[in-house]
């Protein structure tokens, strides 16, 4: 970056109070207001999506051809599809779907990304300059055409050994979550290069700690503020991926109502029916919206250089 | 600069060739006969389907069938598609213009409009302007480009009828109505990807802006006596600037996403309907070869942005 | 009249805590072709009076909360943006800290040099580019012609910093403000930086405000001293005067705290330190700022803030007694 040092026009000053970094970092995030009211906006909708199906006992499949393509009303709030099936149950389920793809996406994209990122940060030489090039390579690779190919030919070997649904789950979990674990190594191993040269590792060094010890008990732990944000990135991105992927006709079979899918079948009735196809993709952008919101704030909230 | 330039491009072919390798051991690890089609194909006798698979090398080593698979893709001979009848290398072409220009026209409508957004933003930060800015380059990428596209269909088209929604690449009009047609069909696909990539794009101007603009050489330059506006205008972008190319060369991968969404949604027959529909019909040659044209354009495309990085940081040249 | 002149200014900062009196009813005085010198320790104040007389502080959060800065007596705070870009580097101008920094890196030494040629005197881009190898070779740069076209990344950073100088003088002002301009430096190259502008001052006989912390490096240079402490001034008196009978408990404290090397063994004193820290400069109370960490303080101290006052000729200090 074309240089670091701020320009000292306003003086130094210590804060008077003094919290716990976490407090801290609370206080912070709750300054964030679009940030703050996004945290409840999708508590209520992830509460919604997990708890609705208990209270709100519509089948998913429930063909009723004599309300087909009704609009919202007391008895379908969210409208009925080409069959007659419940909007408003369907898109409940594919809640549940979007999210545990998001999170478990996530979570591998993270894990691969730390590690990577860690191996790379504390070693030099040859062993770095390999890790950043495969990394680049990846970077590199056409996501969506790769995701596309991966998962049509794939699919079959995964249905077969797993089971139709948590195949093509952990086909598609493994295969969104492949393709973002390099802005997280890359994240990850600047911090290490930033952090390790810091004056308190040399100390734990010259205290005579192993070089994982450096590794987790100093570096980590600083590193990880950029890491949290850039989950939050990734768990939007793996949930945007999937109803992509579904939407093309290439993500979950076709009988479960991911997102995505119910958009993708209500494509060619967009002139009788538009409920079909706005309220999916209102969920869609409504989970995303908070997630990012979310992220921003929690930038603000972990980000040491700022003084808020 | 001539180093820097030779540097980057001994790091791409490698880098291309990964890839190619990272294609085909993906391809050969998956289950299923390219040519399982033809065995159950009346008119195909079992001697032809056998020769060809033996023409086509598919019994021999793995790594031979790279080398030979290597070798046909540099030489542009990308081989035949049993299904669409035709050349490869016809049928891309036939298609990339389509995507090309498509992707082009978006890309700049993205910078006339993150570009001034964004520096506006962060010249005033906090202001209504920049709240409303960044709020909606939030809501921006925060759509799915085929709920985007979606939506404006279901306004443009069904409620307005402004605009048609299947793209045509045959318009009979000439002249100065071709270009009316032309512009009507493209305008949604463009605006979808062009606004999308925008949204993204005016975050990370502001917050590269945001970052120089409290540098001591920007301080330097106001004590000269520049007016605030050259200062921004002159000091600040061309250094904001630089990380945003990067940035920018790095999201390209996605642009290709975004194009085969796009494609679909408005029936437009470019490179990305070519790959789904090639997908779904078991049409490897074409999968093959136009996933190695994608990520050999996102390879040139980063050399492109190296070169424009290069030029516009003197610290990587002149070192 | 004197060239500038600063009467009563006070910047305060917003803060979430409360309104932050960085500079708190300061008065300094210099004359043409003087070199005054700034003398305070970090977040005294001195830096910030400085970017308020060039206008230079972010205006929110920082305000001009009252005071005049009379530049030949025009009073420069009421001045609306346009009229104040004339007066920077053309009349008035500043050699920042931190020259590593200081330094657009996207532009050759030459262009930025030349820039405020361009600006202020209309200049070509050829006239100017040629005004700054002479400028060059005026800060003792070697090789000028070729450096011109170099950019800062390959300059070392006294010779940036002497870059800096030939910015700050390029359209020669009467007035340099140079900010703490060696502290970034090492020990040897800040003698040369000192040397070279106390050359240049001398052929351009133009007046300097040198703002540092290091009382040794105002004894050689200034004429003039202003010694500043939490926003104030507290003293000031021509430079021998100030340094044979400080008046201030804390010029006192400043001067017995340097060590010296040209004492023989018997006459070796006890290095000084301060006790205390600088006071918060958050909503502050009356009384003298100094007081908590004096050992001549008494009640009357912390119940009225003592005015600057003539102790001798030329002499002021802001304190009750006579020390």
């Amino acid at each position: 970056m074309a240089g670091s040092t701020p320009a000292s026009a306003t003086p130094e000053r210590a804060s008077p109070r003094s919290l716990t970094p976490w407090a801290e970092a609370w206080r912070r995030f709750k300054r964030h207001r679009l940030a703050y009211w996004s945290l409840w906006v999708l508590g209520l909708l992830v509460l919604g999506v997990l708890l609705g199906p208990l209270v709100y006992k519509v089948g998913i499949n429930d063909i009723d051809f004599q309300a087909r393509l009704a609009p919202p009303s007391w008895k379908h709030p969210l409208g009925t599809d080409d069959l007659g099936r419940d909007l408003l149950a369907r898109v409940l389920y594919g809640g549940r779907i979007s999210l545990a793809v998001g999170m478990a996406a996530m979570l591998i994209a993270i894990t691969v990304g730390v590690i990577i990122g860690a191996i790379a940060g504390i070693s030099r030489g040859w062993l770095d300059a390999a890790l950043m090039w495969v990394t680049d390579l990846f970077l590199s690779l056409p996501q969506l055409p790769l995701l596309l190919l991966l998962i049509f030919l794939f699919r079959e070997t995964l249905k077969n050994l797993f089971g139709l649904e948590v195949g093509i789950f952990l086909l598609i979990v493994v295969v969104i979550g492949g393709f973002r674990w390099m802005p997280v190594a890359r994240l990850v191993r600047a911090q290490f290069f930033s952090l390790r040269e810091k004056e308190f590792v040399e100390a734990a060094r010259a205290l005579g700690a192993s070089t994982s010890r450096q590794v987790v008990r100093h570096i980590l732990p600083n590193a990880l503020g950029p890491v949290i944000v850039a989950a939050t990135i990734d768990v939007q991105a793996a949930i945007i991926a999937e109803s992509t992927l579904s939407f093309l006709g290439l993500g979950f079979p076709p009988d479960i109502p991911t997102w995505g899918r119910i958009l993708y079948d209500g494509r060619d009735y967009m002139d009788l029916a538009p409920y079909w196809v706005l309220f999916p993709g209102l969920a869609i952008f409504i989970t995303v919206l908070t997630i990012s919101f979310i992220g921003d704030g929690l930038r603000d909230a972990l980000d040491p250089r700022r003084v808020l | 600069m001539g180093n820097y330039l030779l540097r980057r491009l001994l790091i791409a072919v490698p880098s291309l060739l990964g890839i190619s390798l990272i294609l085909f051991t993906v391809l050969a690890l998956a289950p299923g006969d390219p040519f399982e089609d033809l065995a159950t194909n009346p008119n195909v006798p079992a001697e032809v389907r056998l020769a060809l698979r033996a023409s086509l090398g598919l019994d021999d080593p793995v790594w031979q069938r790279y080398l030979h698979w290597l070798g046909s893709m540099l030489q542009g001979n990308w081989g035949f598609s049993f299904v669409s009848r035709i050349d490869v290398d016809t049928l891309i072409w036939q298609r990339l213009p389509v995507t090309i220009a498509i992707i082009g026209a978006s890309q700049i409508l993205a910078l006339m409009v993150a570009l001034p957004v964004g520096i506006l933003a962060a010249v005033k930060p906090y202001s209504w302007f920049d709240r409303i800015a960044s709020t909606m380059a939030f809501v921006g990428f925060s759509l799915p480009t085929f709920f985007t596209g979606v939506l404006f269909i279901l306004v443009f088209s069904i409620e307005l009828g402004w605009l048609p929604f299947v793209f045509r690449a045959d318009i009979s009009e000439t002249g100065w109505q071709w270009w009316v047609e032309q512009i009507k069909q493209s305008i949604m696909p463009v605006a979808v990807l062009g606004l999308f990539q925008a949204a993204s794009w005016m975050r990370y101007v502001r917050s590269s802006v945001l970052d120089v603009i409290r540098l001591d050489y920007v301080s330097t330059a106001r004590s000269k006596g520049l007016a605030e506006r050259a200062v921004v205008m002159k000091h600040v972008v061309r250094n904001a600037l630089i990380p945003v190319v990067t940035l920018i060369a790095l999201q390209l991968p996605q642009l290709f996403g975004g194009a085969i969404v796009t494609e679909q949604i408005f029936r437009i027959p470019g490179i990305g309907s070519l790959l789904i529909d090639a997908i779904l019909r078991n049409d490897t040659p074409v999968v093959m070869a136009v996933t190695f044209v994608l990520s050999a354009l996102v390879i040139i495309f980063n050399l492109l942005a190296d070169v424009v990085y290069g030029w516009l940081d003197p610290r990587i040249s002149y070192t | 009249m004197a060239l500038l002149e600063i009467k009563g200014l006070k910047t305060h900062f917003k803060t979430d805590d409360g309104w932050l009196h960085a500079v708190d009813g300061v008065d300094i005085a210099i004359d043409r072709g003087e070199t005054v010198g700034v003398v305070g320790e970090s977040g005294c104040g001195k830096s910030v009076t400085a970017k308020t007389v060039m206008k230079l502080i972010d205006m929110p959060p920082g305000k001009i909360v009252a005071g005049q800065v009379l530049w030949k007596g025009r009073d420069l705070v009421p001045l609306p943006p346009e009229a104040m870009q004339k007066i920077r580097a053309k009349e008035i101008s500043i050699i920042f800290q931190e020259p590593m920094t200081s330094l657009n890196p996207v532009f050759t030494v030459g262009e930025q040099i030349a820039e405020s040629l361009r600006l202020h005197e209309g200049l070509s881009r050829k006239d100017a580019l040629d005004r700054a190898v002479e400028m060059l070779k005026l800060v003792r740069i070697p090789t000028p012609e070729r450096r011109v076209t170099d950019y800062p990344h390959q300059f070392s950073g006294g010779m940036r910093q002497r870059v800096m100088i030939a910015i700050a003088l390029a359209c020669k002002p009467q007035l340099v403000i140079a900010d703490e301009p060696t502290t970034a430096l090492d020990v040897t190259i800040q003698a040369q930086i000192l040397d070279l502008l106390q050359r240049l001052k001398d052929e351009m006989g133009m007046a300097v405000m040198l703002i540092t912390h290091a009382m040794g490096v105002v004894a050689e240079v200034a004429q003039r001293v202003v010694v500043m402490y939490a926003g104030k001034v507290v003293e000031e008196a021509p430079v021998q005067a100030l340094f044979a009978h400080p008046r201030h408990p804390y010029t006192q404290g400043l001067i017995r705290s340097i060590p010296r090397i040209d004492l023989d063994a018997q006459h070796k004193v006890r290095l000084e330190a301060i006790p205390g820290t600088v006071p918060k400069l958050i909503d502050p109370a009356e009384g003298c700022r100094f007081a908590a960490r004096c050992k001549f303080a008494k009640a009357e101290c912390t119940q009225a803030t003592p005015p600057l006052r003539e102790a001798a000729a030329g002499h002021r200090v802001a304190c009750f007694f006579d020390l």
